[in-house]
């Protein structure tokens, strides 16, 4: 029977990761100091990158939201792997589970509102002219 | 193996120092995701409080919906390009980027059991969240006094509360936060109060998470379309 | 009058006779409850063994007698609806209606969030825990103020009878008709805050129990070996725990827009009154599975043990338990299929939804397959699961016919709709409650209830049921919208006459249902069950005492398969001793703790300071509440310890009787 003693203070088992746990050793890239150091700076770039692709002209207008999409769940990506060191090992798939269904509940209630909302503003009966100078 | 007490302790059969299980699924029948007994009181603390962050951000994804189905509809008031101030932005995600690192720096504190340097550090995370809120209710405050407050339009409505939401959990998280350091000073590390620090570490790293939607989605998006 | 925000003396419905005397009567009762308790002294026991009790036991009955009260509420609100629109045939009834309006919007939010929710989370936190065999849910003082949490939600729903008035908008707020232009009054204030905070206690048993089925279960207890009532609730709680935010961030956006001048519903300054329905609904729909699928769970139960066979099919049951749990998040735009989207979007959902109908359909064969060639014992819980399944079926059917896009176009707001929810809302939930009730009560309070005032109850109920919401499909063919406070169609009339002799028929059976528990409760001795097994079960529920002693088992079970309890019992005939042999050792409890009921006082005092506007004390009760927290937070021992000799000694009597159970079952080979 192997145990751990665990920095945490209690004992517990190998197989069975509380979420944020950190159970990389130091030697690996997401690990101690260095890994909050490698998350750190990787967030600050990818910060940087999505301020400045919203000012630059230099990527087609019309991507930048891709771009910026992509570079926020990319930065996501960041925090989960090196603040909250999510892993995609056995002990970690009860966090990873819980979390894939939060995400998928995210994305239904935000684009399923959003196409829904779309359809019905395309269908609106039409505004007399005094009701759409209230309006946008 | 009798030993089956309660809580905090668990007794796997077998223990292979292959994490991945490369060599085969032998030893699962008894241990992992608590086939061997009920999980540790740290695993099933941190668990219950992962479930209800995601639960938070399911809260959250309503608002985002409720913002982009409403951001257009300004109303003839002004608009996310008429008051988003970039700068300042910057500057907060700045501010609560550093905090979640420094948060990350008094977990480390702590497991090596370092009052000093933990306390230090959580104070550092709560100065820089502090800062971030006052940055935000400047702005609020700037924006309501240019009658540009939640009542104008229902696109400033959705702003409001979006953001406000957040801001709010910052808010409750520097009330946790110095409840806790008062706490941790009076009682020093104690199981159930390494559990708390670890908590609020996932409390803080995924309102940071938040924060990168809000001002890519928000900010950046409303500024540049 | 500043001090008390809006609340004065109008407040109190003097000028209408039919709330003042209803508010006076429950006023009355409330205050000779609470009096001949006193007088009985009854206090410290109640505070001690129940109020404080963070006993996962304790709380699921609390939660099931909350549940029972409130549904009689709901029901009393019933019976006026459905007497006021038989009086109301060319005539004004005798309900204004204004207070019609209020009696159908409490009659929706009482049965959902305080009838229906407290019924299957109490059984759920009574039954989850006893079956995995631990000894309490992951956090027992969290559960204690979920608990409270909604009890406080269901007294200032109750309140809102005496002092001003409840919402007149629907059991769900629709804007604009729910914003401050068109609902001035405290309505939909008390609805807004009654709902929020027992939805946070929803929310934290949502939690409490996702972690606890995932994360505390006895050893050997693998997913695939929970029985099926765990699945259901584990996917129930993951819908609590998804759905119920949309609720609170919806919710809070109409609170802001009432009280401080938002603008997310209203009709001016670009608010969209239809994102009010779509996120509502996004919450709504799962709401719904959060519901039944807690009572499949108890049909899965019920089906295997009074077939005496295990539960056909238990993977596949899984599966469709888990495909519902998903499926449910995709199906939410039904409910709004006339408000004027596409035809993609309509098709899309109507599809989704007819597809949801194929995971139901897979449970109903099985528990069909399940009862094929078993030894059926007809006893009140498998009446209430048999009523179940063939009445359900056709709520089911109705279900899929207004799915139908086109066909909802025409049903959309009939009674016809409404028989539909009905149907499987009392087809599904309501049984599955009263067959959970009747099934687990001997294990909660080791005696059985009263076989021959139950089965009466039960032809009663069912036969007042179909006489109700089959005249009411059919007015709603006829074209008979929902919520009408008068009526002028004789075509109706004869239908809404049988419906309302049909609740007549109702009342007699909650009358007998009443009867069975006082004659039960009388004649305890007779009904004592002291084997904890008294159907011959097949989880490991039946395998402690009943009642179970405070720390559920002595020994946590050692599980090694499906149906462990029923293994145990194979082995322990075949050994001739349900003893194992091992040694008892100490086990460590949670101490009571007052913070879930200190935490609902204030959470009351906050809700109703916000409902009259009265500021100060709303900052008094945040106040309050975090020095709660702080309190709670900052104390040094949360367990206590139950030495060895003592759980051996309490053990000792349970195995006794069990061997005698054992012995007497023991058939020859």
């Amino acid at each position: 029977m192997t145990k751990i003693a665990s920095k945490t203070g209690e004992i517990k088992d190998r197989r069975d990761s509380a979420p944020g746990e950190e159970r990389i050793t130091e030697n690996e890239l997401a690990g101690g100091l260095a890994g909050y150091l490698l998350g750190f700076g990787l967030a600050i770039l990818l910060t940087i990158a999505s301020f400045l692709a919203a000012r630059t002209d230099l990527i087609y207008q019309p991507a930048v939201v891709s771009a910026l999409v992509v570079l926020a769940v990319a930065q996501m990506g960041v925090h989960l792997v090196f603040f909250l060191h999510l892993t995609t090992g056995p002990d970690n798939t009860n966090n990873i589970l819980a979390l894939a269904f939060g995400v998928l509940i995210v994305a239904l209630v935000v684009l399923g509102s959003i196409w829904i909302m779309a359809h019905l503003d395309e269908n609106m009966v039409v505004m007399t002219p005094h009701q759409a100078g209230t309006m946008p | 193996m009798t030993n089956h007490a309660f809580s905090s302790d668990i007794s796997p059969a077998s223990q292979t120092l292959d994490p991945h299980e490369l060599g085969g699924h032998a030893a699962r029948s008894a241990t992992g995701h608590g086939e061997g007994g009920p999980a540790s009181k740290f695993v099933t603390v941190a668990y219950g409080f992962w479930i209800f962050l995601l639960s938070d951000i399911i809260m959250f994804s309503a608002l985002f919906a409720a913002y982009a189905v409403l951001a257009k509809a300004t109303a003839g008031g002004p608009t996310g390009k008429d008051l988003f101030e970039p700068a300042r932005v910057a500057v907060q995600t700045g501010l609560l980027l550093t905090s979640s690192f420094t948060g990350g720096l008094a977990t480390l504190a702590a497991y090596r059991r370092s009052m000093a340097a933990t306390q230090l550090w959580l104070f550092v995370t709560g100065l820089l969240g502090a800062a971030f809120l006052f940055l935000e209710m400047q702005e609020f405050a700037v924006m309501i006094g240019l009658q540009a407050g939640p009542s104008r339009s229902a696109f400033l409505s959705a702003f409001f509360a979006l953001v406000g939401c957040h801001g709010a959990h910052v808010s409750l998280g520097l009330l946790w936060l110095g409840t806790m350091m008062a706490q941790l000073w009076v009682k020093g590390f104690r199981a159930d109060i390494l559990r708390r620090l670890h908590c609020f570490g996932l409390f803080w790293h995924a309102l940071d998470i938040i924060w990168v939607a809000i001002f890519t989605l928000v900010y950046l998006l409303g500024a540049s379309s | 009058m500043t001090m008390l925000g809006k609340l004065d003396w109008s407040a109190i419905p003097f000028n209408q006779p039919i709330p003042l005397g209803a508010a006076l009567g429950v006023f009355l009762a409330a205050a000779a409850m609470l009096g001949w308790m006193t007088v009985k002294g009854y206090w410290p026991y109640l505070w001690r063994e129940w109020i404080t009790s963070v006993d996962h036991k304790r709380i699921g009955v609390m939660y099931i007698v909350l549940a029972m009260l409130m549904l009689l509420r709901g029901f009393i609100d019933a019976i006026m609806m459905r007497t006021q629109q038989v009086l109301a045939i060319h005539g004004p009834g005798y309900l204004p209606p204004e207070h019609y309006d209020q009696i159908f919007s409490a009659h929706g939010t009482i049965m959902i969030f305080f009838a229906a929710m407290p019924f299957m989370i109490g059984l759920m936190n009574f039954v989850v825990p006893l079956q995995l065999g631990i000894r309490d849910v992951a956090f027992p003082t969290l559960n204690s103020v979920s608990f409270w949490l909604t009890a406080s939600g269901a007294l200032l729903v109750n309140i809102s009878l005496v002092i001003g008035e409840f919402a007149r908008t629907g059991w769900l707020p629709y804007a604009p008709l729910s914003e401050t232009t068109y609902s001035p009054g405290v309505g939909v204030d008390y609805y807004l805050w009654a709902i929020q905070i027992s939805g946070v206690g929803t929310l934290l048993t949502g939690v409490n129990l996702v972690t606890t089925i995932l994360k505390m279960r006895a050893p050997g207890m693998g997913y695939l070996r929970m029985p099926m009532f765990c699945w259901t609730s584990l996917a129930s709680n993951l819908l609590i725990v998804a759905a119920f935010p949309i609720l609170t961030a919806t919710l809070a956006m109409l609170t802001l827009d009432r009280y401080l001048g938002f603008h997310f519903f209203t009709n001016e300054a670009g608010g969209n009154q239809m994102m009010f329905v779509n996120l509502i609904w996004a919450w709504g729909h799962p709401e719904v599975y959060i519901l039944v699928l807690p009572a499949f769970g108890i049909y899965s139960e019920v089906f295997s043990t009074f077939s005496s066979k295990p539960l056909f099919g238990y993977r596949s049951m899984v599966a469709a338990t888990m495909f519902i749990c998903i499926v449910s998040f995709m199906v939410w735009l039904h409910h709004f299929f006339t408000m004027g989207a596409g035809a993609d979007v309509n098709a899309a959902f109507g599809i989704a939804t007819s597809v949801i109908a194929v995971g139901t359909g897979v449970k109903i064969y099985n528990w069909l397959f399940t009862m094929y060639g078993g030894r059926v014992r007809f006893d009140t819980p498998m009446l209430w699961a048999l009523a179940f399944v063939t009445t359900f079926t056709v709520g089911g059917m109705t279900g899929v016919l207004l799915a139908v896009p086109p066909a909802d176009f025409v049903l959309h707001n009939s009674l016809f709709l409404v028989a539909h929810f009905h149907n499987v809302i009392i087809s599904g939930v309501l049984f599955g409650a009263f067959a959970g009730f009747t099934y687990w009560f001997p294990k909660a309070f080791g005696f059985r209830l009263h076989e021959g005032w139950g089965k009466a109850a039960f032809w009663v109920t069912l036969a007042g049921y179909i006489l109700v919401f089959v005249p009411l499909y059919i007015v709603g063919l006829l074209g008979m919208t929902r919520r009408l406070q008068h009526i002028d169609m004789d075509l109706w009339a004869p239908w809404l006459r049988v419906a309302a002799f049909g609740v007549l028929v109702m009342i007699a059976g909650a009358a007998l249902q009443i009867t069975q528990l006082l004659v039960s409760i009388r004649r305890r001795d007779k009904l004592r069950d002291e084997t904890g097994d008294p159907w011959d079960g097949r989880s490991l529920e039946w395998s402690t005492s009943s009642p179970p002693p405070v720390f559920n088992y002595a020994r946590l079970p050692h599980v090694e398969g499906e149906e462990p309890y029923w293994r145990i019992k194979q082995r322990a005939s075949e050994e001739h001793s349900p003893d194992r042999g091992e040694a008892y050792e100490p086990i460590e409890m949670p101490r009571n703790s007052p913070t879930g009921f200190v935490t609902a006082f204030f959470s009351t005092l906050i809700g109703f300071a916000l409902i009259w506007h009265i500021w100060w004390l709303a900052v008094v009760g945040f106040i309050g509440a975090y020095a709660t927290f702080v309190i709670f937070a900052w104390r040094d021992h949360g367990d206590y310890e139950i030495p060895a000799n003592e759980v051996a000694r309490i053990d000792h009597d349970h195995m006794a009787a069990r061997s005698t159970l054992l012995r007497s079952r023991e058939r020859p080979a």
